[in-house]
């Protein structure tokens, strides 16, 4: 692909974001603003995490794209072919192989190591713009800590429906100070995020913010004393694996109108497969361990 | 040092100001306008101490720059001068206009609370009662949704609230009873000093009655010290032991209550005792 720069954006791009990356490790949660570009890609479908990963990758490295866990959907499909032809990298869809992995809102079920980076593709950086909606005003407020009215938030949705009702962007505490969205993961991968090995980045194109949470960051979910944070649970495993320990995706037979539950990370629930049919696979540890 | 309150020297000046202003406004000059560069002096020279469960009235007509004080003292705007003592934090030995705006932010939440005229100031009125009341508790770091809501309740209560209607909005409340909320979560946490700026203005005669009946009730029970701010001297008369009559940004009299309405010396304090209707 000699008719564009090496990981298609030019150098001072890539300075920039490297800039403003290193920014965002610095303070964790705390959203940089950067010059987001024009992509191939039309915003909103990833054009913060793409820069971000285009910033970071070189010869050697190995890439994986998903899209809600899947390595097949077309938006991961088509981002990877476009970061894997603009900088000659190898691409896998096997988490432990990968060292460079950008997901559109799903941490794999396979425990990432301090060698890796998990990129973010993130629609609404803001946790604050529900309750808030002048940018200038959530910047005071991040600043001054002054997060009263997210919690106010948090205790209506008790008042009104006895539990948090939030079940993706769900706001997280990073390192004692800011108040963050971890992108629109479930809940289920949020506890994933604290004390990590791995490094997290977050790109928001469309808004233009690169935030970070390094690792061996503090992540705490926002949560009452008497309502703690808890996680999606389910009555039955996955359909095709059977594993009981994953993040599952409801599916409906559209004929006899039967609902399934299957893994939504396809990676994952393939290699339990093989493992099911006595084949030899290897399989990462879980992030509890 | 007794005194929960000390106030010196505050100025709040709208404008780029000049070497005259100062000299040039004022209740002499019947003006707050700066003839000279147009700066308006919205408020200057002022001082006063409020002691422990004592109840301190401002008293002015319109643009003498009553609630721009107020506003000064609940950090809403920043002085141009001054200096804002409170007891209650560090001894009262720091000039609380000179700290950090997260320090700022602590005593807000913690030894201050505000009424404004208008509830809509005050309180979220597309939140809950109860979720308002919250807010003010969720400042100062209460983290159990059962205690909040416990004390909610003791607050709506002790306003006169129904307690069913506190998962409802405010938006649905009549002035009265959003005044009663506003004033609920001004002491939801037991602070020390209280503000009110013209609180029962726009609220008809029997439903003031029972707002002031309420803050003479709490002044009694609790002990807060209070700032009333109104331009009614009948407010002042029924709920202050002590007051500050304003004129164009300045102090023209100040003394006991009783003392002013039965012997003003100023002026304009005499023209507003005999405009009392």
């Amino acid at each position: 692909m000699s008719m564009y720069n090496y990981g298609f954006l030019d150098e001072n791009t890539k300075r920039e974001l490297r800039r403003k990356t290193l920014k965002a490790v610095a303070i964790p949660g705390y959203q940089v603003p950067f010059g987001s570009r024009e992509m191939p890609v039309a915003r909103g479908w990833g054009t913060g995490g793409l820069q971000v990963t285009l910033s970071l990758i070189g010869l050697g490295d190995v890439l994986k794209v998903i899209d809600q866990g899947s390595d097949d959907s077309v938006n991961a499909c088509n981002l990877r072919d476009l970061i894997s032809e603009t900088s000659e990298v190898d691409t896998t869809t096997d988490t432990l192989e990968a060292t460079v992995i950008q997901t559109r809102h799903r941490i794999p079920e396979e425990k990432m190591t301090d060698e890796q980076i998990l990129v973010f593709q993130v629609p609404t950086p803001e946790i604050l713009r529900t309750v808030e909606p002048s940018e200038q005003e959530s910047r005071r407020m991040h600043a001054e800590r002054d997060y009263s009215r997210l919690w106010v938030h948090l205790y209506e949705d008790i008042v009104e429906w006895k539990e948090i009702r939030i079940s993706y962007d769900y706001p997280v505490l990073v390192n004692g100070h800011y108040i963050c969205d971890p992108s629109p993961i479930p809940r289920f991968d949020v506890p994933k995020l604290h004390q990590a090995e791995t490094l997290f980045l977050f790109g928001a194109g469309r808004e233009k913010r690169i935030y970070a949470i390094p690792p061996h960051t503090d992540v705490i979910p926002l949560q009452f004393e008497d309502y703690p944070f808890n996680v999606e649970s389910y009555e039955s495993g996955c359909e095709k694996c059977g594993s009981t320990h994953t993040y599952l995706e409801e599916s409906f037979d559209s004929n006899t109108g039967e609902r399934y539950l299957y893994c939504s990370d396809t990676s994952y629930c393939g290699k339990q497969q093989l493992k099911g049919q006595h084949q030899p696979v290897e399989i990462g540890v879980g992030w509890n361990g | 040092m007794d005194n929960r309150v000390s106030i010196r020297n505050v100025s709040k000046i709208y404008g780029k100001g000049c070497d005259s202003c100062i000299e040039l406004t004022g209740p002499e000059h019947g003006r707050n306008r700066c003839p000279k560069c147009g700066t308006i002096v919205a408020c200057a020279d002022i001082g006063f101490d409020v002691y422990p469960g004592e109840v301190l009235g401002i008293v002015g007509e319109s643009g003498s720059g009553k609630s721009t004080l107020v506003k000064t003292l609940y950090f809403d705007e920043a002085p141009t001068t001054g200096e804002f003592y409170l007891q209650d934090f560090e001894e009262g030995l720091s000039n609380v206009y000179g700290l950090s705006s997260l320090q700022k932010r602590y005593i807000r939440n913690h030894l201050m609370g505000m009424v404004y005229q208008n509830p809509h100031l005050g309180l979220r009125l597309d939140y809950s009662a109860g979720g308002n009341i919250a807010e003010k508790l969720l400042m100062a770091d209460w983290n159990h949704v059962g205690d909040i809501r416990e004390r909610a309740k003791e607050l709506l209560t002790k306003t006169e609230i129904p307690i069913e209607r506190m998962d409802d909005k405010p938006k649905y409340f009549s002035g009265g009873m959003q005044q009663r909320v506003q004033i609920s979560k001004a002491l939801a946490n037991n602070p020390p000093l209280l503000l009110l700026d013209e609180v029962t203005t726009g609220l008809d005669v029997s439903v003031q009655a029972s707002v002031l009946d309420l803050i003479r009730q709490i002044g009694r029970e609790l002990g807060i010290s209070m700032i009333v701010v109104s331009h009614d001297f009948s407010v002042i008369r029924m709920l202050t032991n002590r007051t500050i009559v304003m004129k164009n940004g300045r102090i023209v009299e100040q003394g006991l209550t009783d003392q002013i309405m039965e012997d003003p010396q100023h002026a304009y304090t005499q023209l507003l005792i005999n405009s009392l209707i």
